[in-house]
């Protein structure tokens, strides 16, 4: 974008160089691990034992508080990959491609735990483990495409055009974010409709609530760390040859 | 922005642009089977399939449920506060089951119009609130 | 919550609750641990292979 003054052009140039980037993240890491431990820390005391029971659910309810915030991760993280997935495809940028292909075990993982968390909190309240109703039907085909995402990255040898054919799967994939999102809208399911987004205001107590979003916000930090993570061996793994990571490894070892 | 860069751009909305239209025509292609359960509005109108099984969805009325055998066989009656269908059922109900609870049966019609059922599902609403709340906000609300 | 034998018993849901806690947590503690020992490992390959080559 030839309008944005340089100043900024050079900062966003400086975050995506590589040594920068891993310098950067090493310096952030510790930050970051403190405050996901603390939020963490004070959403499960908050969910599993300072939050009122249920009077419908009884205790049971409590899966809500890593069952919804993983399963608004799995979006999150779907949407951010394809985001990244478009800047790589149009600018070309290396760290973008990285993070496409760092972010999707990550998103695997949530999904993986919305689902199975999801079907512990089905059999004693709904009766069943699993049907195939509209929302758990979407959500399982966002676990394969996260599926599909890292096994066709790992089928392409040249890791560039792998992240090309990786970042414009991510984009197709995309339809089904909404679809996901307003399955309990559009369609008569078993699985209840929105509590905490609705328009009005949340149908959940207060006291309840707020663990629910203190985890909410524990799991974004905890997909910083693991994303800043996963994006270090990568990027480690394609500048083995260059300059920055054999001074690095001189300096470490 | 440098043209390829821009061709590139273009290029992938198109593809999303294609993709989401493609996906909205199958969705409503496939709109009927997507419904997970028919209302009992729909079934007293003859909108369910006759003969097949299918899911039927409502809330148990208030005081509705009766054992007429004394035996497993349960007998409620179903709403969706417009008509109501009457479900048999036997077996083991969910823990959430209860009158004013909202439930998705599976099974078929019988000639007489009652609706008998293989599986029983207690379906949530979308409130969370401490007993005393729930308590407190009696009598409920009239629904509908 | 009154008691920590309630907090254990999860009012008949412990199992339920448990394992939903317990599986989440594994998952998540397996993302974090493993780009660590990949990236240790893939430096101590790198370095070796440096290594032979200079000699």
């Amino acid at each position: 974008m030839s309008f944005v003054p340089t100043p900024i052009s050079r900062f966003f140039h400086r975050m995506a160089s590589p040594p920068h980037f891993y310098s950067l993240t090493n310096k952030l890491l510790p930050w970051l691990m403190t405050i996901f431990i603390l939020l963490l820390g004070y959403g499960l005391y908050g969910g599993l034992y300072l939050a009122p029971t249920d009077y419908q659910q009884g205790d049971s309810y409590r899966i809500i508080y890593v069952h919804v915030p993983a399963a608004w991760m799995s979006l999150f993280i779907y949407v951010v990959m394809a985001m990244a997935g478009a800047i790589g495809l149009i600018w070309r940028i290396k760290l973008a491609e990285i993070m496409v292909i760092s972010s999707a075990p990550i998103g695997a993982s949530f999904t993986f735990i919305a689902l199975v968390t999801g079907a512990l909190w089905g059999k004693p309240m709904w009766g069943t483990w699993w049907v195939w109703d509209a929302r758990l039907t979407s959500e399982l085909i966002l676990l394969f495409l996260y599926l599909g995402i890292i096994s066709l990255y790992g089928a392409i040898e040249d890791k560039r055009r792998a992240s090309r054919a990786v970042s414009i799967l991510a984009l197709v994939g995309v339809v089904n974010i909404p679809i996901i999102h307003y399955s309990v809208e559009w369609w008569n399911t078993l699985h209840q409709g929105p509590t905490v987004t609705k328009i009005d205001k949340p149908s959940i107590h207060i006291d309840m609530l707020i663990p629910l979003l203190t985890m909410a916000i524990a799991f974004k930090f905890y997909y910083l760390i693991a994303l800043l993570q996963a994006a270090k061996v990568e990027l480690l793994r394609r500048e083995q040859n260059s300059q920055w990571v054999r001074s690095m490894l001189e300096t470490e070892t | 922005m440098k043209p390829a860069r821009r061709n590139r751009l273009f290029l992938i909305l198109l593809m999303v642009a294609g993709v989401a239209t493609a996906a909205t025509f199958a969705l409503q292609a496939f709109n009927e089977n997507l419904m997970y359960f028919f209302s009992t509005t729909e079934v007293a109108e003859g909108k369910a399939p006759q003969g097949a099984k299918f899911r039927l969805g409502g809330m148990v009325v208030e005081g509705s449920i009766e054992r007429p055998d004394n035996g497993m066989m349960v007998r409620f009656v179903l709403t969706d506060y417009n008509k109501q269908v009457t479900v048999e059922y036997t077996g083991i109900l969910p823990d959430l089951f209860r009158e004013g609870q909202g439930i998705v049966a599976n099974g078929r019609l019988n000639d007489k119009g009652v609706f008998i059922a293989e599986e029983v599902l207690a379906k949530h609403d979308e409130n969370y609130m401490p007993p005393e709340v729930a308590d407190s906000l009696q009598p409920p609300e009239v629904q509908q | 919550m009154n008691s920590f034998a309630e907090f254990i018993l999860m009012g008949g849901y412990a199992f339920y609750v448990w394992t939903a806690y317990g599986i989440a947590f594994i998952v998540l503690l397996v993302n974090l641990i493993m780009p660590v020992v990949q990236r240790k490992q893939f430096l101590r390959e790198l370095a070796l292979k440096q290594k032979r080559i200079r000699q």
